[in-house]
């Protein structure tokens, strides 16, 4: 979080401790979603579009409580429903707030070809530019979660931006403001991975959730974006929650390997017909004939 | 009718007719259309040569026509091929020659069979260029509009890409050789494929059956 100075250290008249005076107040920004405590209100959903200034959607019905199939260039946020029947018979209802993971390593960066399109803050957030998008979906094609969204009719993509408007302010995201339960948490990435693990004791401690744990995958450096599910082993159930996301291998290759062979076979192609010139000059006709052909 | 029917020996000045009007329409069509997907198309390949889309307009506007463009490259092809496939067709000839080809590299084309209108570089030029435009077409439609791609065929995606990168690497080194052969290393091609004519010299030179096929010559004995 960037206010650092401005973090309080002390109290004039306050009983107890300074609030949060322990608080990690590291630069770099983490948003907790504990998908055990999630009631699927969408007011995050709401809060979203609200922030980002964007219109409500007409949403799809489709037997369950999910507002519509997928994010949208315009709906960044969406929480997906689930219902799981665990082997014992008995039901639940997972519920998971969808949106841009924040990866470390980030897939759409890497694939991206456009320069200044997609920047990654220091505080982790990764955020798209649209004014320097050229509307190649690359970033589409490098993301393992599927979430950057294009506008057919701006030829731009977009995706959650973490509130990066507010958080360079100070502020918490639109969503966390707006979550009833307090199954959203945000502050520095320590910090919540602590809480995390304190949520995760508890439900082994006082629930049956004994499998319970973080989601904050490897695979991509981790992310800015965790979870706290009920089971850490079947992330798929909780609307295809990648269980091991990659940046896919083709990606690396040809944003890696491929670029530096083409590079040196074309700078190897140029410099060899440039030599081939100086050793061998150019191919001359015979000598004009005068008179007949042949 | 065939395009080599077309080309007729001038009489009045001596010179021979190599490419007629309708060939080299079709040769600077299809060269300036390659050369913008080349140029905006590295632009996407590298960083270091993005400018070339701001050069061009900008990175959305190449992204825009960088596809249209290569739709009209790959028709410019296959109009091509239509006139030109029975001229490119490989023979037995071009086999010896291709074995031999450092002698050509090496300026000594008379340790060499002598060739019809195109020698078999040209036509392996033509064969990478022709194929390479169809496969840039089939894995570039997915370039084009993924968002049509559902989510179960995602994979298609990189791969795509990759196969794209690959297939215009290959038309790169084509074109590199291209163009040093038409400006550099054979003086009258660029002449040729601009005016349509080339010296007596010039053909007996470097396609030596094409001249005595054009001028009415018989055939060597060989």
């Amino acid at each position: 979080m960037s206010n650092g100075p401005l973090q309080i250290k002390a109290i004039s008249g306050h009983a107890g401790p300074v609030p949060g005076r322990d608080a990690s107040r590291d630069y770099d920004v983490c948003k907790l979603v504990d998908v055990t405590t999630c009631i699927g209100c969408k007011a995050c959903e709401v809060a979203c579009l609200e922030w980002n200034g964007y219109p409500f959607r007409e949403t799809v019905f489709d037997n369950t409580y999910q507002t519509m199939p997928d994010l949208a260039w315009n709906y960044y946020n969406l929480i997906r429903f689930d219902e799981h029947v665990a082997e014992d018979g008995t039901l639940s209802w997972l519920m998971r707030k969808d949106q841009c993971m924040h990866c470390a390593d980030p897939g759409c960066l890497l694939a991206c070809p456009a320069d200044g399109a997609i920047v990654q803050y220091s505080n982790g957030i990764v955020d798209f530019q649209q004014e320097h998008c050229i509307g190649c979906q690359y970033c589409v094609t490098g993301c393992p979660f599927n979430i950057p969204k294009f506008n057919k009719e701006t030829k731009k993509v977009h995706k959650c931006t973490l509130c990066s408007d507010r958080v360079g302010a100070g502020l918490e995201p639109a969503c966390i403001k707006a979550c009833p339960t307090g199954c959203l948490h945000f502050g520095s990435k320590d910090d919540m991975k602590e809480l995390a693990e304190t949520r995760v004791r508890q439900l082994h401690e006082h629930s049956s959730h004994k499998n319970a744990g973080v989601y904050d995958p490897a695979g991509v450096g981790g992310t800015h974006v965790i979870y706290v599910l009920h089971d850490k082993d079947h992330p798929e159930r909780y609307g295809g929650l990648p269980k091991d996301p990659q940046i896919p291998l083709l990606v690396r290759l040809w944003k890696g390997p491929l670029k530096w062979l083409g590079n040196i076979a074309i700078a190897a192609g140029i410099i060899g017909v440039a030599t081939h010139y100086l050793r061998f000059g150019p191919k001359r006709a015979e000598e004009e004939t005068k008179g007949e052909p042949k | 009718m065939s395009a080599a029917s077309d080309v007729r020996p001038s009489g009045a000045t001596g010179e021979i007719e190599r490419y007629t009007f309708r060939e080299r329409v079709m040769h600077w069509f299809t060269g300036i259309t390659y050369l913008y997907c080349l140029a905006t198309g590295l632009a996407f390949y590298s960083p270091h040569l993005y400018w070339l889309a701001s050069v061009l307009g900008g990175g959305a506007t190449s992204r825009f026509w960088h596809p249209i463009l290569g739709v009209v490259f790959l028709m410019g092809t296959l109009w091509m091929n239509n006139f030109w496939h029975r001229d490119m067709e490989m023979t037995e000839t071009d086999r010896r020659w291709l074995d031999r080809v450092e002698h050509y590299m090496a300026n000594r084309d008379d340790l060499l069979p002598s060739q019809e209108r195109f020698n078999a570089g040209q036509k392996l030029f033509y064969w990478l260029m022709l194929y390479g435009a169809l496969l840039l077409l089939l894995t570039g439609f997915f370039l084009w509009v993924p968002e049509y791609i559902p989510r179960q065929a995602a994979w298609v995606r990189p791969l795509a890409v990759l196969l794209h990168e690959i297939a215009a690497l290959a038309t790169i080194g084509g074109f590199i050789i291209h163009i040093y052969m038409g400006v550099f290393f054979v003086p009258g091609s660029m002449t040729a494929i601009t005016t349509g004519w080339v010296s007596r010299a010039w053909a007996r030179t470097h396609h030596r059956l094409w001249y005595l096929r054009v001028t009415g010559s018989p055939p060597p004995q060989e």
